[in-house]
């Protein structure tokens, strides 16, 4: 062995360095905002929910701690846990896709991109989809249109409002056109959802890309943005590249599709849950009180359900 | 002339092809001017050229079918649609300002029957290209789709769509104009129609921009037509970090009209003529027009709303995964 080699076969023992894991916030008492650089404590972070306490800057929230942030305490009742992935495709890229499964769901204790349930929030009924970027950038696959399939009719046959929180890079390439029908199949759970007339409201986080921001984010009855988060239909990379020109300032932002008509308002995280359940409460059945008295000398003015 | 143009759009795999042709046409000439007869000779040299070009068109690797799907002479929308209708009118706009003539659509009269056809629409040459935006459209071209389409509910006429793009534009004023907005939109208004849709893949279909149009009761696609959820070369560049192992892309992707059919993703398959469509653009187009009169007749018996489920339905089961609660 020469003493080149010694030294490759060092460098080959040695454990992959952590440069890549972009550090969910749990571990350490610090932590240093991503934004303005500026280090807080965790514990406050986590208070103000990942939101920098400094500059507003939003760190990305993963689907447990948002069902935490949203759903009433003991409310939550998740479904179709059950739902794993599998590679119809025989894909494989530089890697084959069915270890790159395990490999995610090893990392991430998650068997795809999405948590369904219901919950209430502020004391009224929703059904919620949660997308999870850790899991492969979000992606949308099988598992993840038929989760938010299933939501949405589980929420048309109940009669609940849907609110999904979007964080997705788009469709999940290795599942091929199967991937691209899901656009198509959750559009037509919201079809049938509407004709029940019936409220839905996305809310898109950074970043909603693609095939899920061409379907079921842009679908909304009512439209929310976390603030600066990414939202388009093409990467930046794809428009540079096809239009060979740096692109404005702000572009693609929430900000820039509130200035565009695309989202009807953005809302801070810590005023999320707030919001939305101000915006349910708004869309709950109206009954105008009666205040006349009836025949059996009772006063009518309840709210009949 | 022509025979410098036809060289021009000549595929790698045509090559061999094409010499053996060149060779059978030699000969004629020879021996036409030795005044030999070599009838004999040339039957048997054209029934080997016909072997080959079986040969050659039955056994293309995916990505060489996505040359054939793109094939500059390959038939356009507008191109079947004058070959199959009795009479057409193209109707023009998106009520919001603007008219995408990537996306191409009108008033049809198929057998006698009015429908609405529309689709994208490549160029013919490259100032057409051009202007046509290479079938790539903007929202507006969307827009002007499902207005079209919503006129075909209103009207009870069958929509036919012919999907033919590399996908919607990706640029900052189809951004700025909300190209998701625009393609979530149809997807979900398809559902809502009560008359039949039948789409057709005719050349390419390029992820968000193809199912933009694509939600229907029937999925046809052309033998060497290729559908996909992102373009080879996108998905090689992201994947692979390589554009340029698109051809291995491509084959991963299963893009394929019979990979599709195998999957359950389409229901028909059109044959083409043995070279492919650009070869016969009018037996394509009959072969078209047989189909989707086909199609319509049986859509036609089922109720609008039953119709209206059983799109539903079409989608709703699609998608592979394991369900371990079962």
């Amino acid at each position: 062995m020469s003493l080149f080699d010694w030294f490759d076969n060092i460098r080959k023992a040695e454990p992959p360095m952590q440069k890549q894991q972009e550090r969910e916030i749990a571990d350490g008492l610090w932590n240093k905002c991503p934004a303005c650089g500026v280090v807080v404590y965790t514990k406050d972070l986590k208070a103000n929910q990942l939101v920098c306490t400094e500059c507003n800057h939003h760190n990305r929230v993963d689907s447990d701690e948002r069902i935490n942030q949203l759903i009433d305490a003991d409310t939550w009742q998740p479904l179709s846990e059950e739902l794993n992935p599998v590679d119809p495709l025989g894909f494989r890229d530089r890697k084959a896709y069915s270890d790159r499964l395990q490999e995610y769901q090893k990392k991430t204790q998650l068997s795809d991109a999405a948590k369904i349930g219901t919950g209430l929030i502020d004391g009224l009924p929703i059904a919620l989809g949660v997308m999870d970027f850790r899991f492969m950038g979000g992606s949308m696959g099988s598992v993840v249109g038929e989760k938010l399939c299933r939501i949405i009719e589980h929420a048309t046959e109940k009669r609940f409002p849907v609110v999904i929180v979007c964080a997705s890079g788009g469709a999940r390439m290795q599942e091929g056109m199967f991937s691209l029908m899901q656009m198509a199949k959750i559009s037509g759970a919201l079809e049938r959802h509407r004709q029940e007339k019936l409220l839905y409201i996305p809310v898109l986080t950074n970043p909603t890309m693609g095939g899920v921001s061409a379907s079921f984010a842009m679908l909304g009855d009512i439209i929310l943005a976390e603030p600066k988060a990414i939202i388009g239909f093409a990467g930046r990379r794809v428009i540079e590249q096809t239009i060979r020109e740096k692109l404005p300032e702000g572009f693609q932002t929430s900000e820039y599709l509130l200035k565009h008509g695309f989202v009807d308002a953005i809302v801070p995280r810590t005023q999320l849950k707030k919001t939305l359940a101000q915006l349910i409460s708004f869309h709950q059945p109206f009954f105008p009180i009666l205040s006349h008295v009836d025949n059996n000398g009772e006063h009518s003015s309840v709210m009949h359900l | 002339m022509p025979k410098t143009e036809r060289r021009t759009f000549l595929l790698d795999f045509e090559k061999p092809l094409c010499e053996l042709e060149k060779r059978i046409e030699q000969i004629r000439e020879l021996a036409q001017e030795n005044e030999v007869d070599v009838s004999e000779q040339i039957v048997q040299l054209e029934a080997r050229a016909e072997q080959l070009r079986k040969e050659i068109f039955s056994t293309l690797t995916p990505a060489q079918r996505l040359q054939l799907a793109r094939h500059p002479r390959r038939p356009s929308t507008l191109d079947y649609i004058q070959a199959i209708t009795d009479e057409w009118l193209e109707l023009h706009g998106d009520r919001g300002g603007f008219d995408d003539p990537a996306l191409v659509g009108g008033v049809a009269r198929l057998n006698g029957r009015p429908v609405v056809m529309l689709g994208h629409q490549k160029g013919r040459d490259t100032k057409d290209n051009i202007a046509r935006n290479f079938g790539m459209a903007f929202p507006a071209g969307y827009r002007k789709a499902i207005r079209l389409m919503e006129h075909a509910n209103k009207f009870s006429m069958p929509i036919l769509t012919f999907i033919d793009t590399p996908g919607a534009w990706s640029g900052v004023e189809a951004e700025k104009l909300g190209q998701s907005e625009a393609i979530a939109y149809n997807l979900r208004q398809m559902f809502s129609f009560e008359v039949p849709i039948i789409s057709t893949v005719i050349g390419e279909g390029g992820s968000g921009g193809a199912i933009g149009i694509g939600v229907a009761d029937r999925l046809l696609m052309f033998e060497h037509s290729v559908y996909t959820v992102a373009s080879p070369e996108a998905c090689a560049a992201i994947l692979w970090k390589d554009a340029k192992k698109a051809d291995r892309a491509a084959e991963a992707l299963k893009i394929t009209s019979w990979d599709l059919k195998k999957l359950g993703i389409i229901d028909e398959i059109l044959t083409e003529p043995t070279s492919g469509a650009h070869a016969a653009p009018l037996e394509a187009a009959a072969t078209l027009k047989q189909a989707l009169w086909e199609h319509i007749e049986q859509l036609s018996e089922i109720s609008p709303q039953k119709r209206k489920d059983l799109r539903y339905q079409k989608f709703r089961q699609i998608g592979v995964f394991q369900d371990s609660s079962a």
